[in-house]
């Protein structure tokens, strides 16, 4: 029974890594471009969720809609600002430019949040459920539903949906888009935005279920790395499956192994991956 | 290189203020500054070959530095080797980590590389933290009073101070070479296309995987300096991403891809890292780092050339004006 709590645990976690790897695939996709920063915009999530609960006084809907905003926002603004002007420059400004952001961010968390580690206080989603004899945090329950949900949306959104079409035409061939009446930039800047998004909601729910600190958002980062090599990059569909079996790995080996050496056995598998499947389970070569 | 004798002689300046600082500045603070500012430019200069010149970013070059760092205190630890031994340990293992790391992700596109390198980083820091051999979180340290000079444990910071210095001579010599030669030419050629450069008939993986052996091998040499000259390593000191972010910025901040960028570099962040300490407090290492990371944005936004670059463009125009005048 415990081993059935671990895994439906381990899979819950994983589907919010879900979530936030199919934004780091999506940029990658597009624009082949790797974002340093991504783990720092689900960290930014959390804490815009901890402002709106504890200022504001906002229930789940609100402070997870308030961090996907506001993350949506910031990753126009990073896009905009920063991105639009490296992106085809050398491989030197484009790596510094989101590893610099990252630095950045992080470290101004510190500085405004302190190093401490902090959670939501009780919500709407407080309690445990017992089903058969597991025992499941309703909140982890409710934001690993989400998140999957949110991920398959994402999915649907890029192969359903004429701005989808659009977003993937940019990424095929910029030129022959814009022939088309595409305004590449703002597909782009579009994209930055869903990408951030994804990322600041699976913070918002992240929190829900999970405290924190400044720091997560260089592991998360990390993890979205391995999520992203090992489902294949660009691949949204990809990433779901990866980040469930990067949860499930993750828990079975801190089950079994102790918790520090989780990390160990998830960064080992992404050396692995490149040695043995670079392009990842749904990737093209 | 109408210029060249005027290159000549600003290197012969250089390196006699170089050599002649500790006499000037007869001082401990100003001598300990002097040493950061070496080791920060040998350890940016090594990370330059494969960074700058191959244009291959590494965000995770402290694998290299830990490794050099721990060898040295663990051969002391665990059979009472002097450190001076345990430096070419330091550097094999920095070299087949090197070939395993860039093996496989030199076929790939370069952003692979990064993210390989900063996820092994992060790999063999959490590792040794947990790793009792390596003392685990806590660390290891040298010897505390010298046997003898092998032990490469002396009172004052001069006798370091020199030691550094002839590293990074031999160093930026070497890079020199590398600049002049065959190689020197492939790696330019990779950086600026790696298409191309294959199309041309350039062996691209093995030539990026020369640079990063070489440049694993100094980043190594750095790290056993490091932990001769403070006697002690943990994995955050040794493996920590702060190590791989002070080499990048220190790098790109001057020149990436220049010889005396880094150097340059080195000169103006220590220093100025060293000034902020001392005004914040201890406080002040995360305002620290606000800076590095803003100042790291900047470089990729507007000066993606560093410094050097930014010289180069504007000294004509200054000429020009002071003419004019």
């Amino acid at each position: 029974m415990l081993l059935v709590q671990v895994i439906v645990g381990g899979l819950l976690l994983g589907a919010i890594y879900a979530l936030f790897s199919s934004g780091l695939t999506l940029i990658w996709g597009m624009m082949n471009f790797i974002n340093f920063a991504h783990g720092e915009f689900v960290m930014l999530g959390m804490y815009a969720a901890l402002l709106v609960v504890v200022h504001l006084g906002g229930g789940p809907l609100a402070f997870g809609a308030a961090a996907a905003l506001a993350l949506f926002l910031l990753g126009i603004v990073v896009y905009l600002a920063l991105i639009r002007h490296v992106m085809r420059g050398p491989m030197l400004s484009q790596i510094l430019s989101t590893f610099g952001l990252a630095l950045l961010l992080r470290y101004s968390a510190f500085f405004v949040f302190s190093a401490n580690f902090v959670s939501l206080p009780d919500t709407a989603l407080s309690g445990t459920l017992n089903i058969g004899g597991v025992f499941l945090p309703v909140a982890q329950l409710v934001a690993g539903v989400v998140a999957v949900t949110l991920t398959i949306a994402l999915h649907l959104l890029l192969t359903r949906t004429a701005i989808g079409s659009r977003l993937l035409a940019v990424a095929e061939d910029r030129s022959a888009a814009m022939l088309m009446g595409i305004r590449p930039d703002r597909m782009q800047a579009l994209a930055w935005g869903l990408s951030a998004g994804a990322a600041g909601i699976a913070g918002a729910l992240l929190a829900t279920a999970y405290p924190w600190s400044p720091s997560v958002g260089e592991t998360f980062g990390l993890i979205a790395f391995v999520t992203v090599a090992l489902g294949g990059f660009g691949s949204v569909l990809g990433s779901l499956y990866a980040g469930l079996i990067i949860g499930l790995i993750e828990a079975i080996s801190a089950f079994w192994l102790g918790a520090i050496y989780k990390d160990i056995v998830v960064y080992g598998l992404f050396v692995a991956l490149l040695w043995l499947r670079p392009q990842g389970l749904m990737g093209k070569a | 290189m109408k210029n060249l004798p005027s290159a000549r002689l600003n290197v012969c300046l250089l390196a006699a203020a170089l050599l002649l600082f500790p006499i000037a500045f007869d001082d401990p603070f100003y001598l300990d500054v002097g040493v950061a500012v070496l080791l920060a430019a040998i350890s940016a200069s090594a990370w330059n070959i494969v960074g700058g010149y191959a244009g291959q970013v590494s965000v995770g070059h402290s694998m290299f530095f830990g490794l050099g760092a721990y060898a040295p205190l663990l051969f002391y630890t665990l059979w009472g080797w002097p450190p001076l031994a345990g430096i070419p340990a330091g550097i094999a293992l920095s070299v087949a980590l090197a070939i395993v790391v860039g093996l496989p992700t030199f076929r790939l596109s370069g952003h692979y590389f990064s993210m390989a390198t900063i996820a092994v980083a992060e790999l063999i820091r959490i590792f040794f933290g947990t790793w009792t051999l390596v003392g685990g979180a806590i660390g290891l340290q040298g010897p505390a009073v010298a046997r003898g000079w092998w032990d490469l444990t002396f009172r004052g910071d001069m006798p370091y101070y020199y030691i550094f210095l002839a590293v990074l001579g031999l160093l930026l010599f070497v890079t020199y070479e590398v600049e002049r030669r065959r190689f020197g030419f492939y790696l330019r050629a990779i950086k600026a296309s790696e298409r191309a450069a294959r199309s041309l008939g350039v062996p691209v993986r093995l030539t990026k995987l020369k640079a990063l052996v070489l440049s694993a091998t100094f980043t190594s040499a750095a790290g056993s300096l490091y932990a001769a000259k403070t006697g002690f390593i943990d994995p955050d000191s040794g493996f920590g991403i702060l190590v791989s972010v002070q080499m990048v910025i220190v790098a790109a901040l001057g020149g990436a891809g220049t010889l005396f960028g880094p150097l340059l570099g080195a000169l103006i962040l220590v220093p100025l890292q060293t000034a902020a300490n001392t005004w914040f407090g201890g406080g002040g290492s995360g305002l620290t780092f606000i800076l590095y990371g803003g100042i790291i944005v900047l470089i990729a936004r507007f000066e993606p050339g560093g410094l050097f670059d930014l010289w180069r463009r504007l000294s004509p125009l200054i000429r020009k004006r002071v003419h004019a005048a």
